[in-house]
């Protein structure tokens, strides 16, 4: 809009258009997809339920394990529709079971390189159709938290290859996880030396800085980035402390509450993830991850040739 | 294939009846000799720890022995990248009551940390195999006064505390060792467990060895009743949940070792909290000489079977049955063996000498043919020189002959200059005429 800010004479009632979203936003409801990474044991379905507070994440069959480790990554994705104070949002977690567990781990990056890729295809098909649909599903991943072993030393060889490979796909945030595992003073050690070792393979994870939009976001993000990777205790279970009761994990010499800021930094994930960034994950995804694939699909081949939804199978790409 | 017990002497020889003694002989004492014997001589042992890095190995084992084998100057082998498996060692010598222990304790860094972990194992069945080796070679020695036992009594598998089950890794690893050394797994970390997640993860990984048929160290049964109990007490509690900590914290004025949460402290010798008096008391101080027992008796002794079986083997004609042992004793078997190095070493000094006296023909050839190529180089340069100095000459004869000809030139001008002179000379005095 062009032309200097001029004075209203009158009130006109330009600001509803923030009540008019929010009920349209209301009305439709909108998508979230996060991936969960990491090798089997960290706690990762255990994480998501208590991110989500509902169990959303099926765990690896609890203890009676039917399925064995299946030989090569799997990738389950599974969704459900939460509300919240009117809102409807369609949760998908898609889960990666086999990563990072076999004796030859080579690769093993790649069936999650392909499916994040596969989203991005599909929606780009949906959007070149001439008839397109009045509102385009959205299964692109929008935020790929990967697990970080608390070992206390550093980040292993896997870690470092997968989030190279995929920092520049997808928004990776790292978390560490069963952080119940160290004390206080190994945990600062090890974010330290984490990240260090990020930094030192360039690996730039959500919230990226090249993104950071103006001076508040910046502060904000820099903020968040300086406490990052979050170390966090997930826990469906809630005991009776204080005469409160919280969530939290049981054992003989204390229990750990997830959502205490003293003993881990649940609180703080779940706040950036869900209450402040989450709507800025989508818009990173759609504007830049997602651009970054078409404008290399579109390089290559020539371009894609737009097609009708009336064309079966046949495409032009 | 021996057994995996010794039963006691009165089993087997079921004829033997024992006799009541009418008096005090003395040999109750014999203990108390060997005792004496076995102090002065003081005792050997060597532990290995495997597992990936960041699982507390180093910790455990200074916990285990309260000395600082991994400290701040020499730090563990986990601080340290490494790129592949090594097998590193460390002794220490540890005294007690005037009974002296020397402790080798062998790490294996690197070991499952790489993105590709195929034969992770095999650098550590080597070393088993070689530590073996050089018993059997000791053993089979003339002079065996000084026979160290550097063999690996005991490995502690660490297995992380994912809470859900042994990994393909672990189940290779046993699978690979089980039937090489004494392997006793271990939970890492174990104040990552809840109690009952640690209940139903054990459950879990004892299934899981018996369904791969792992032999892990099985305690003895013993005839003590009382000792009986103690094991089967361990029996029910493997694989053993472990927390390693050498920092002192106070709980209820007492001081404990432990690790300090802000929900409370981990005390490490606390029965409640994890397993590692169980393992202390059983690696140190009631298990320590049956694990070097097994290792002796049964573990080393089938290496000892399987190799030397290998050598009758190779020693067999070519002409013979397949199958047909050789029947000489393993000792003769040795003689020929070592005549037959002895042969080779031979063989090997004479082509070494062949291959020698070669590269020596080569140098002096080259020798030869760069001293040819000097003085070809020094006959040419000769050349050149005589050239240029024939050339020289040629330029001082041109030279020569030209300042003859330019004053040969000069005398002329000169002359006819006279010439000219004494003719105006005489024109003038012609003119005066």
């Amino acid at each position: 809009i062009s032309g200097s800010g001029s004075t209203l004479l009158g009130y006109i009632g330009i600001d509803t258009i923030i009540e008019q979203m929010r009920k349209k936003t209301m009305k439709t409801g909108f998508d979230f997809n996060i991936m969960v990474v990491g090798h089997s044991g960290l706690g990762k379905s255990t994480l998501v339920n208590t991110l989500f507070k509902s169990q959303v994440s099926r765990k690896s069959a609890g203890w009676a394990r039917d399925d064995k480790i299946p030989k090569t990554v799997d990738i389950k994705a599974v969704s459900h529709v939460l509300e919240e104070g009117g809102v409807k949002m369609k949760l998908t977690v898609v889960d990666t079971p086999g990563f990072g567990d076999q004796i030859n781990n080579d690769n093993c990056w790649e069936p999650i390189s392909k499916y994040i890729n596969e989203q991005y295809e599909k929606f780009l098909k949906e959007e070149v159709n001439i008839t397109r649909k009045k509102r385009i599903p959205d299964t692109r991943v929008h935020c790929c938290l990967y697990f970080i072993s608390p070992t206390g030393h550093s980040l292993r060889q896997l870690d470092v290859e997968f989030m190279k490979r995929l920092s520049h796909s997808v928004n990776i945030i790292p978390v560490i996880a069963k952080a119940d595992t160290m004390t206080i003073e190994e945990r600062q050690d090890f974010k330290q030396r984490v990240r260090k070792e990020l930094e030192m393979g360039g690996i730039e994870f959500y919230p990226q800085k090249e993104f950071d939009e103006d001076m508040e976001d910046k502060s904000d993000n820099d903020k968040i980035r300086e406490a990052m990777p979050f170390a966090v205790v997930g826990s469906d279970k809630e005991y009776q402390v204080n005469g409160k009761r919280v969530l939290g994990r049981k054992t003989a010499w204390g229990i750990v509450e997830v959502e205490n800021p003293n003993h881990c930094e649940f609180a703080q994930l779940r706040d950036f993830l869900i209450r402040s960034h989450l709507q800025d994950l989508k818009e990173v995804t759609h504007n830049i991850h997602y651009e970054t694939y078409r404008a290399k699909r579109l390089n290559e081949n020539g371009g894609l040739h737009p097609i009708s939804s009336n064309d079966t199978q046949e495409s032009n790409l | 294939m021996v057994g995996r017990r010794c039963s006691s002497v009165r089993d087997k020889n079921p004829l033997l009846q024992q006799k009541n003694l009418e008096g005090y002989v003395g040999f109750a004492s014999l203990p108390n000799q060997v005792y004496r014997k076995s102090v002065k001589r003081g005792f050997e042992f060597t532990l290995m720890v495997v597992g990936e890095s960041g699982l507390g190995k180093s910790t455990l084992i200074n916990s285990l022995f309260l000395t600082d084998l991994y400290s701040a100057e020499y730090p563990g082998p986990s601080h340290r990248i490494k790129k592949t498996v090594q097998v590193e060692q460390a002794k220490v010598l540890v005294k007690e009551g005037g009974v002296q222990l020397l402790l080798t304790i062998v790490d294996t860094p690197g070991f499952g940390d790489a993105v590709d972990n195929s034969n992770c194992w095999q650098p550590i069945i080597d070393h088993i195999d070689s530590k073996f080796e050089d018993y059997l070679n000791s053993e089979s020695r003339v002079n065996r006064r000084q026979m160290p036992d550097s063999r690996i009594h005991c490995c502690l598998y660490f297995i992380a505390p994912s809470g859900h089950g042994l990994k393909p890794l672990d189940i290779e690893f046993m699978k690979r060792l089980h039937e090489k050394v004494n392997v006793i797994p271990l939970i890492a970390k174990a104040d990552t467990l809840t109690p009952e997640e640690c209940q139903q993860f054990k459950k879990q990984i004892m299934r899981e060895i018996q369904e791969h048929k792992i032999k892990i160290y099985e305690f003895p049964e013993t005839d003590d009743e009382e000792e009986n109990k103690l094991v089967k007490k361990i029996k029910d509690k493997l694989p053993l949940a472990v927390v390693g900590s050498n920092t002192i914290i106070e709980v209820n004025s007492k001081r404990v070792r432990g690790r300090q949460y802000p929900w409370g402290v981990a005390e490490v010798e606390n029965s409640d909290h994890c397993d590692f008096t169980i393992l202390r008391d059983m690696l140190i101080r009631t298990h320590m000489q049956d694990l070097k027992d097994v290792t002796n008796n049964v573990h080393y002794e089938n290496y000892r079977s399987r190799k030397l079986a290998a050598v009758t083997y190779n020693g067999v004609d070519n002409n013979r049955a397949k199958g047909q042992l050789s029947t000489k004793s393993p000792l003769a078997q040795m003689e020929e063996e070592r005549r037959e190095h002895v042969t080779k070493m031979k063989k090997m000094e004479m082509e070494m000498e062949q291959v020698f006296e070669m590269k020596v023909k080569e140098k002096v050839q080259k020798l030869k043919d760069s001293e040819a190529e000097l003085q070809r180089r020094h006959e040419q340069m000769k050349k050149n020189l005589e050239a240029q100095h024939k050339e020289l000459e040629e330029k001082r004869r041109v030279f020569e002959e030209e300042r003859a000809n330019w004053e040969a030139q000069q005398r002329l001008e000169q002359q006819k200059l006279e010439a000219s002179r004494t003719l105006e000379k005489n024109k003038k005095k012609g003119k005066i005429f």
